[in-house]
């Protein structure tokens, strides 16, 4: 599978499948941080992404000043 | 995962709520927590005109959509902080959203009305380009709120900002900034606006959820002066506690409002006077106000610089 992270931006290719909290735990990325996409398509932690699939990691945190609006 | 409240299929978890919710009922969900939240602190009311702060971003969009769902007078409010390729971007996003509802928008680009833009006056003041952005727009906002007729200025602040910044002033002792923190500030002085936020009871993950269910077309770009942002650093340090401890943010902040804050609070009694700065009419507690002190030092230094 194809796993697209933004902020800074990467993608990272993973063999096989895997449930969406096995791919955050190994890319050691905070699920509370953080959504999983599929297209359009929210991820839930037990979904399962197939090896031919690609999932975008959102980032859900932002800071510094420009926040404050 | 199953939806909590539908036989649907769950499109999002909430670990400190031990519940998982469909699209349709996690909408209804967050909407109604944002209708609770004005209803229990006394927010807003339907006389109210309501500026809404709109940076373009995903937290300022949800809220804006959320109160013009729930028929709130509202007004948009964005500040053009002339930050290279993200002001545009941002500046973009917020109209565009305003015009596909048809509200009402007031752009400020700090460059054009005050000479300076967030990244000069940061070169100019040697101030840290938050602190000077920061300084700026709440300045701005409340002069803005004030001058429009305004009666109430809603901010897009949510958990994770209230408990990052509960988090740095706990750290650093400012205890005069604990006993002022709360989502609902009451205006104490006829030049300062009465202030809100009604997100505060939704993570910043509900917010982009939110958004990304919404269709909302938000600014996704994060601030290049934001790298490295001790916020950032502080909402990393609780979302750790949060994934080992699922309600630690919100025990945190709402926990620090019931039994922290009053005591805070309590300590300021005859406290510090606030006054009309001499400059520019805004409060201040000395005879000139921050960003006015702020603003000349930048026409000050760029003065001396240009000879």
């Amino acid at each position: 599978m194809k796993v697209i992270i933004r902020r800074p931006r990467r993608e990272v290719e993973m063999p096989g499948s895997r449930r969406v909290r096995d791919l955050l735990q190994e890319l050691k990325i905070n699920p509370e941080s953080v959504l999983v996409v599929r297209g359009d398509e929210l991820l839930t932690p037990d979904e399962l992404v197939k090896d031919e699939e690609t999932v975008e990691v959102v980032p859900a945190i932002s800071g510094g000043s420009a926040h404050e609006v | 995962m199953k939806c909590k409240t539908c036989p649907g299929k769950a499109v999002i978890d909430m670990r400190r709520h031990n519940a998982a919710f469909c699209k349709d009922c996690f909408i209804t969900h967050i909407e109604r927590q944002v209708e609770r939240t004005i209803e229990s602190d006394k927010m807003l009311s339907k006389d109210d005109r309501v500026l809404v702060a709109v940076s373009g971003g995903k937290d300022s969009l949800t809220l804006w959509e959320v109160l013009r769902r729930l028929g709130y007078d509202t007004t948009g409010f964005h500040i053009v902080l002339g930050i290279d390729h993200y002001s545009p971007q941002a500046r973009g996003t917020a109209e565009a959203y305003a015009a596909k509802h048809g509200l009402p928008l007031i752009a400020t680009d700090v460059k054009e009305e005050y000479d300076f833009s967030i990244p000069e006056l940061a070169q100019y003041t040697r101030r840290v380009p938050c602190s000077a952005c920061g300084l700026s727009k709440r300045y701005l906002m409340n002069r803005t709120a004030l001058e429009g007729g305004f009666s109430v200025l809603a901010t897009g602040h949510n958990l994770d900002d209230a408990a990052a910044t509960l988090l740095g002033n706990l750290l650093h002792w400012q205890t005069p900034q604990l006993g002022r923190m709360g989502p609902a500030l009451e205006a104490t002085h006829p030049k300062l606006a009465k202030t809100v936020k009604p997100l505060i009871r939704l993570t910043e993950r509900e917010t982009l959820a939110y958004a990304m269910l919404r269709g909302i077309d938000y600014h996704d770009d994060e601030c290049p002066n934001a790298v490295g942002a001790t916020s950032l650093f502080y909402k990393d340090l609780l979302n750790q506690l949060e994934h080992a401890s699922p309600g630690a943010k919100q025990s945190f902040y709402f926990g620090f409002l019931k039994k922290g804050r009053p005591a805070f609070l309590a300590a300021q009694t005859g406290g510090v006077e606030l006054k009309e700065c001499e400059a520019c009419g805004q409060t201040t507690t000395t005879e000139t106000c921050a960003y006015c002190r702020m603003m000349d030092l930048a026409r000050r230094t760029a003065a001396a610089r240009s000879r």
